[in-house]
């Protein structure tokens, strides 16, 4: 850690894996309703789990991005934060926030939540990913807006890269994109069309060029390479990424009553998203390759790696799996999309935020890399979670085959509910690999937790270790 | 990537090409804001349907099913459900949940006025108008 003020991103990562563990534990709780219809219920429906694991999946990343920022924007300007104690009254106008959002799905029926916090004056609450209360859609600008001033002052007031440039306009356009959420016209075409400018130019947009900044970053600390190599890189492959992925939103217009052109504008487009994350592997590989140093942080070096490789095959191969709009017309909807939605999410976004926190953890907490024994297990806990992310979704992939097939495509096709009935078996498998994938977890918290012989460290922090 | 393509290159290729085609989406928006009139079965928007919609926004009915595809795939589709099932079942139905049958998925009670039931159903109708180039493959959705 060069800047103290670069400490204000440990409350970030502290929060954003404590979310995480909620994610997974609700992330469960579905998988098991799934076969066990009436779990819990009617105490967690299962609305409000699913509302509860993707709303913690989404403030959980937005920690880890902006502790993230915090952590990488000082070192990058080359000067301390504009202002670490408006990073932390943040953090805690945040937390709380998103805090008491999650308890108000979880005490409250969804309908009383609506009515108390005024739906009604500005109904856009009841969309999938954006069920928070209009009030709490409002506190997220506002944070956001606090942020982007933090981060774009201390840019703007020092030495500006590619990496920070690029960081700043993905979370700039992210937070832009965000105000289309508290768009919600009645028309449901014109709802479902810029519903869509906030989940796919999300993830499919901006937030890559999160991605691709915070492992460019990652990749010059840890391998060394020339930075005027690594960026060239990072241009051209969030230059792929916008010139395919915004008119490959077109992908989601199919069949929502748009006009009937954005079958091929979709189809063409989206067809070679997955080039910049090909492309981003590549990268990853190459860069280490070529490294000029050995950074004592094996386990960054992990996470950077199987990122770019989960990235590519979630988003990528999955994502190419239903994109063309022959395929998409039977898989709409279905498991397939869960699939594909559970490995992009993790191998870009979730990998992405753990990689950071491997590599600047270790530094928030005055040393290099964690000793040893820490370093071993928090790369069991990447092999669990990452192998049982794989088997989830071939799961999910196989169950969404055979829906396809017994409701869409066969002769007779069957309702909806005796179709899930037959897919049971491979449900009571996708939660067998959740269980392990909890595992993985646990074993990544504690791996903060264990003692170890200190790295010897050659001065200077980042170089390499005595050996 | 080396030698005569250089870091400027790239960072030009990067602003031009997402300004152009942020330009183009948002030309084909406009265009599709122009055609949907002729697709978006808005004659039928009523404030019936719009009471429909909110009844359905207010409740997270998303939250386990699906409607034109997007949504949860807990539940059944219901964007077809006016066509697949027709009225009188709809309100039956929301009315007489939970089924309480031991171990099959649960779809909770909402305590629904009347004129809310019928503004779902008018909204299930205006959905089933839509034109979805096609979709749902057939009436299972
Ligand atoms: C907690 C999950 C859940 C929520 C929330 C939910 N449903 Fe359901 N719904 C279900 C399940 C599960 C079924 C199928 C149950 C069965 O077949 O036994 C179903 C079935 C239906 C059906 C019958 C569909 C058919 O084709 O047979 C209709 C209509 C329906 N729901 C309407 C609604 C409406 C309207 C709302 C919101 C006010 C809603 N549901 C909210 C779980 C839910
Ligand atoms: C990291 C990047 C990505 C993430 C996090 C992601 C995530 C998701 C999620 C969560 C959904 C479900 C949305 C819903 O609930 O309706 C979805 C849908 C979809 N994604 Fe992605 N995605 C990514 C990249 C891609 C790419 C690169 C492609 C194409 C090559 C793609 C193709 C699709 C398609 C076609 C759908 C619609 C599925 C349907 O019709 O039901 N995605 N994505
Ligand atoms: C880091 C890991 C995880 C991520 C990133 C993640 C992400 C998501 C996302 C984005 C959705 C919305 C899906 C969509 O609309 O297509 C979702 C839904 C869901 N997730 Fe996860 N999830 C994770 C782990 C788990 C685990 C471990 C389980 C259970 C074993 C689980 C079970 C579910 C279920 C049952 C749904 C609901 C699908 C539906 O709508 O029917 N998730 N998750
Ligand atoms: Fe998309």
């Amino acid at each position: 850690m060069k800047y103290s003020s670069q400490a204000v991103a440990k409350p970030y990562f502290i929060a954003a894996v404590g979310l995480f563990v909620g994610q997974i534990l609700f992330g469960l709780i579905m998988g098991l309703q799934y076969v066990v219809g009436d779990f819990l219920f009617p105490a967690i429906p299962f609305n409000v789990a699913r509302m509860v694991h993707t709303n913690l999946l989404i403030v959980w990343l937005l920690f880890g991005f902006m502790g993230a920022a915090y952590y990488l924007v000082p070192e990058e300007a080359e000067r301390e934060l504009q202002s670490p104690r408006l990073a932390l009254a943040l953090f805690w106008i945040f937390l709380v926030a998103g805090v008491l959002t999650i308890l108000g799905y979880l005490l409250v029926p969804y309908a009383g939540l609506a009515k108390l916090t005024g739906n009604a004056i500005w109904p856009t609450m009841g969309r999938e990913f954006l069920e928070q209360p209009t009030i709490t859609k409002l506190g997220i600008v506002v944070v956001a807006l606090g942020f982007l001033f933090n981060i774009g002052m201390t840019i703007l007031r020092g030495r500006k890269t590619a990496v920070s440039l690029v960081l700043l306009i993905g979370l700039t356009g992210l937070a832009v994109l965000f105000l289309f959420s508290l768009y919600n016209p009645t028309n449901l075409v014109e709802d479902k069309f810029y519903w869509w400018w906030v989940v796919h130019l999300w993830v499919e947009g901006v937030w890559e060029l999160i991605l691709g900044s915070i492992l460019a970053f990652v990749l010059i600390k840890i391998t060394g390479v020339d930075r005027e190599v690594i960026e060239k890189w990072l241009y051209v492959i969030i230059a792929m990424t916008l010139i395919t992925g915004v008119i490959g939103t077109g992908h989601h217009y199919y069949w929502i009553g748009t006009p009937g052109y954005w079958k091929w504008w979709g189809s063409i487009f989206s067809a070679m998203e997955p080039i910049p994350f090909f492309m981003m592997t590549v990268f990853a590989f190459n860069m280490v390759n070529r490294r000029r140093r050995n950074h004592p942080n094996k386990a960054a070096t992990l996470w950077a790696l199987g990122c770019a490789v989960m990235a590519f095959l979630g988003a990528g191969v999955w994502g190419f799996l239903h994109t063309l709009a022959p395929v998409n017309y039977y898989t709409h909807g279905t498991q397939i999309t869960a699939a594909h939605g559970h490995m992009a999410f993790y191998g870009a976004y979730v990998m992405i935020v753990l990689t950071m926190i491997s590599y600047a953890m270790p530094q928030l907490r005055g040393r290099v890399a964690n000793n040893e024994r820490a370093q071993v297990l928090e790369m069991w806990s990447f092999w669990l979670m990452t192998v049982s992310m794989v088997f989830i979704t071939l799961f999910l992939t196989a169950a969404g085959i055979l829906q396809v097939w017994l409701q869409r495509y066969s002769e007779n096709p069957q309702p909806f509910m005796v179709v899930q009935e037959k897919l049971a078996l491979f449900y009571w498998m996708r939660e067998v690999a959740g269980l392990v994938f909890l595992l993985g977890l646990v074993l990544y918290v504690a791996s903060f937790f264990v003692q170890g012989e200190e790295v010897q460290v050659v001065e200077g922090g980042t170089a390499e270790a005595a050996a | 990537m080396s030698g005569s393509f250089t870091k400027s290159m790239a960072r030009n290729i990067f602003y031009g090409g997402s300004l152009f085609f942020v330009l183009l989406f948002l030309a084909l928006t406009f265009d599709t804001q122009e055609a949907i009139p002729h697709r978006d079965a808005h004659q039928m928007i009523t404030p019936q349907v719009a009471l429909g919609k909110k009844v359905w926004e207010e409740n997270d009915c998303i939250g386990c099913h699906t409607i034109l595809g997007e949504g949860a795939y807990f539940a059944p589709e219901l964007g077809n459900v006016y066509k697949r099932r027709g009225p009188a079942f709809i309100k039956a139905w929301i009315k007489s949940q939970p089924s309480g049958v031991h171990g099959r998925r649960q779809m909770p009670q909402f305590h629904l006025t009347d004129k809310e039931l019928d503004a779902l159903v008018a909204f299930f109708k205006y959905t089933s108008e839509i034109d979805t180039n096609h979709w749902p493959p057939n009436i299972q959705g």
